[in-house]
């Protein structure tokens, strides 16, 4: 595959509301990327006449559904794709307004990076702070702070520094490991693909160029093995007679043939005897690979169970303090009980303790108000029926991440990140 | 140390993750295979997942009786070869029983009949979930198309109630009578398809590759010349006989051929990466209307 001239994807989540410009600066990307199809653009253009629009209006470009063309609207997470020469993109496209806390936080939960759009006439304001702690509590390794409309503010350094220090004076509250500001102008083009002759004063790259060129080799965890057996490969065929395969996808660690290994529950151990996939061995495999591994032993192992190294195991534990945003108009249950996934495991659970509910606004902890309904970020005290294996969601997103699911309507209504 | 993989690695690894987590959640899935490139990579895919054993569960094909002959043969040796067992859900049959009534006119398709069809076999053969070719690229209802995708007990899409998903995390819990479509390729682009099939050596129908065939033209389209379609006088007098390909493969009706000189899976590639049109801008079901597959989702089409 090496023939072919994308190395990499990269994740990325946009937050801003209509009015920040996020759906012009797709638009914008996906037109000077050349990603945008004849047809495609003909309807946009025809739109933008009938509704008496002077230009084009790339905004529309991303208009998804009817009921949302309509109100106009987005109401849910839009995947939108598009690559350059270097990479392959897939945006996760969020809106922004408060309600929609739960769909941002499933946009961001497989992001790379995060773009959170400014007005760069309004500056930091609520939303932005709000956009800013959920990429957090979530863990997307890169923040790029987009200050848009810089046309409007007569592209002053001035505006830009100061939205940036704004920014800066609150984000040192938060944990986020990287973050990056560039002043833009989706409308016009400014510094999203093209650099801009309107601020000589900006050094950096523009936002394709940082997209493209921004590190994420180290956004899997390489270091702790952990192996969520997902499904077992029996072939029952009179060639592959004993064939006993855990195939799975790793979610952390690197595992090599030969390697002594741990099984969880149990607390056997064993050998990988093969790394298999249907296009022969592999010598080591890696996130986010999927693949079958071959024990020496024979163990009775199912779905649910997890490989790791002996001398470097998850928490398994019944008890978890877990950050939890709401999803469900239903308020979540104190004292409820819910169903928990968890990687390949799956068992049952009970809301024990709410600690306290986040403002997502201030990020003060309201120990009194223990009502959580849609939309809420708090933090609770839960207790399976069986125990987990788990890491920290900062350790691990895969392995510290879970969904509660309602046992009377099937509705995933919650996401929880492990403490 | 460096560890990444290629993006059509990974796409391949997220992939093969959803197909065994449906054979995981589910007790009854079934993959819906339509003789189009896509459905043939879902093949190759579930392949690789569940490798060395086979396809632990069954292929259905709607089949309108509108196909190009060829499909039909692709269908018949693929599924010979995988050893897999093959369920035919007949349009031209249902016609026949009732259960649906045939179009009128010269426009008429047997496309939207599937829907009626595809929802019998379900309910038949007591299907839980069905993993579709479908791609999020395609067109912007599929945008917002999730993994795992709920259906009620009369099979029909909530757009505005899809279950969230988040991490790797897919919730197929459901109650009885309802089933879930599952998308494992949600994230492929066209071009992704295309390269990742010839970088595995993929075999695909000849209809893919330039051919001559005997075309008319209507509402900007090239239609195969069949008794499938009417036609009226003027576009009788029209056919002609030229070198054109399928960019996507549906029945005979509503599948618009491309002028095209690509003989090979590179040529295509040449051309799909500097295609100025959208591939479903050859199909003549997305074009009734600008809502023609939000509101056909709705009511359980793929």
């Amino acid at each position: 595959m090496s023939d072919f001239k994308h190395t990499e994807l990269l994740r990325f989540t946009t937050a801003g509301s209509v009015d920040d410009g996020k759906s012009t600066l797709i638009g914008r990307l996906l037109y000077d990327s050349k990603s945008i199809y004849e047809d495609q653009y003909e309807a946009v253009r025809l739109t933008s006449e009938r509704r008496g629009e002077a230009e084009v209006n790339l905004a529309l470009l991303t208009d998804g559904l009817k009921a949302e063309r309509e109100q106009g609207i987005t109401i849910d997470v839009a995947y939108r794709y598009f690559s350059t020469p270097r990479r392959k993109f897939i945006i996760a496209d969020t809106p922004g307004h408060i309600q929609y806390t739960r769909n941002m936080v499933t946009g961001a939960s497989t992001a790379n990076a995060a773009l959170i759009l400014i007005d760069a006439r309004n500056g930091v304001v609520e939303q932005t702070r709000r956009h800013a702690f959920i990429a957090s509590l979530l863990q997307i390794p890169h923040l790029v702070i987009c200050i848009n409309k810089m046309d409007l503010a007569g592209y002053s350094e001035e505006v830009y520094e100061r939205i940036r220090q704004d920014f800066e004076e609150f984000s040192y509250k938060l944990d986020v490991k990287d973050v990056h500001f560039i002043p833009l102008s989706a409308l016009r083009g400014d510094n999203v693909v093209e650099k801009s002759p309107n601020m000589p004063w900006y050094g950096g790259p523009t936002l394709l160029y940082y997209l493209e060129h921004v590190h994420i080799g180290s956004d899997h965890n390489f270091i702790d093995c952990r192996f969520p057996v997902q499904y077992v490969v029996r072939p029952y065929s009179d060639e592959f007679h004993d064939y006993r395969g855990y195939a799975g996808r790793i979610a952390g660690g690197v595992f090599k043939k030969g390697d002594r290994v741990m099984l969880l529950p149990s607390g056997f151990t064993s050998t990988i005897a093969r790394i298999d996939t249907y296009d022969g061995e592999l010598e080591e495999a890696y996130p986010p690979m999927s693949c079958t591994i071959l024990l020496e032993d024979d163990l009775d192992i199912s779905r649910g169970d997890m490989i790791v190294r002996e001398n470097n195991q998850p928490r398994v534990e019944q008890d978890l303090e877990v950050m939890v945003c709401w999803f469900n108009e239903r308020p979540m249950q104190m004292g409820g009980k819910y169903t928990v996934l968890h990687t390949a495991r799956e068992a049952r659970c009970i809301i024990k303790d709410i600690r306290y509910k986040l403002d997502i606004n201030t990020l003060h902890r309201n120990l009194e108000d223990k009502d959580i309904r849609m939309n809420d970020i708090a933090r609770i005290a839960i207790r399976t029926t069986k125990p987990l294996f788990f890491d920290s969601y900062r350790k691990n997103r895969i392995t510290g991440s879970l969904i509660f699911v309602d046992e009377a309507t099937n509705e995933t209504v919650g996401a929880g990140m492990i403490i | 140390m460096s560890y990444h993989l290629h993006h059509l690695k990974e796409l391949e690894a997220e992939s093969i993750f959803i197909i065994r987590e449906v054979a995981a959640q589910f007790e009854r899935p079934a993959l819906l295979f339509s003789g189009g490139k896509d459905s043939i990579l879902l093949v190759h895919l579930a392949k690789k997942a569940f490798y060395p054993a086979r396809l632990p569960f069954p292929l259905l094909h709607i089949d309108t009786g509108h196909n190009f002959q060829e499909t039909i043969e692709f269908r018949d040796k693929l599924v010979q070869e995988l050893g897999a067992r093959l369920i035919v859900g007949s349009v031209e049959d249902a016609i026949r029983r009732g259960l649906v009534a045939e179009e009128k006119g010269y426009n008429a398709s047997r496309n939207y009949l599937q829907t009626a069809v595809l929802l019998e076999e379900i309910e038949k053969n007591r299907f839980d979930a069905a993993i579709g070719g479908a791609r999020r690229d395609e067109e912007k209802a599929r945008a917002k198309e999730r993994f795992f995708s709920h259906r009620d007990e009369f099979g029909q899409w909530d757009p505005k109630n899809q279950r969230p998903e988040l991490w790797n995390l897919f919730n197929g819990k459901k109650h009885f009578g309802e089933h879930f479509r599952v998308f494992p390729i949600s994230n492929w682009t066209e071009l992704d398809v295309w390269m990742y099939l010839a970088a595995e050596k993929v075999e695909l129908p000849n209809l893919y590759f330039a051919h001559r065939r005997r075309v008319f033209e209507r509402d900007g389209m090239l239609l195969a010349d069949t008794d499938f379609i009417p036609k009226r006088p003027e576009e009788e007098a029209a056919v002609r006989e030229i070198t054109v390909r399928c960019r996507t493969i549906g029945d005979m009706t509503c599948t618009g051929l491309w002028l095209s000189e690509a003989a090979s899976i590179e040529d295509i590639i040449a051309e799909v990466a500097t295609a100025r049109k959208t591939e479903r801008g050859s199909r003549a079901d997305d074009k009734r209307s600008e809502t023609a597959m939000e509101d056909r989702k709705k009511e359980g089409y793929f």
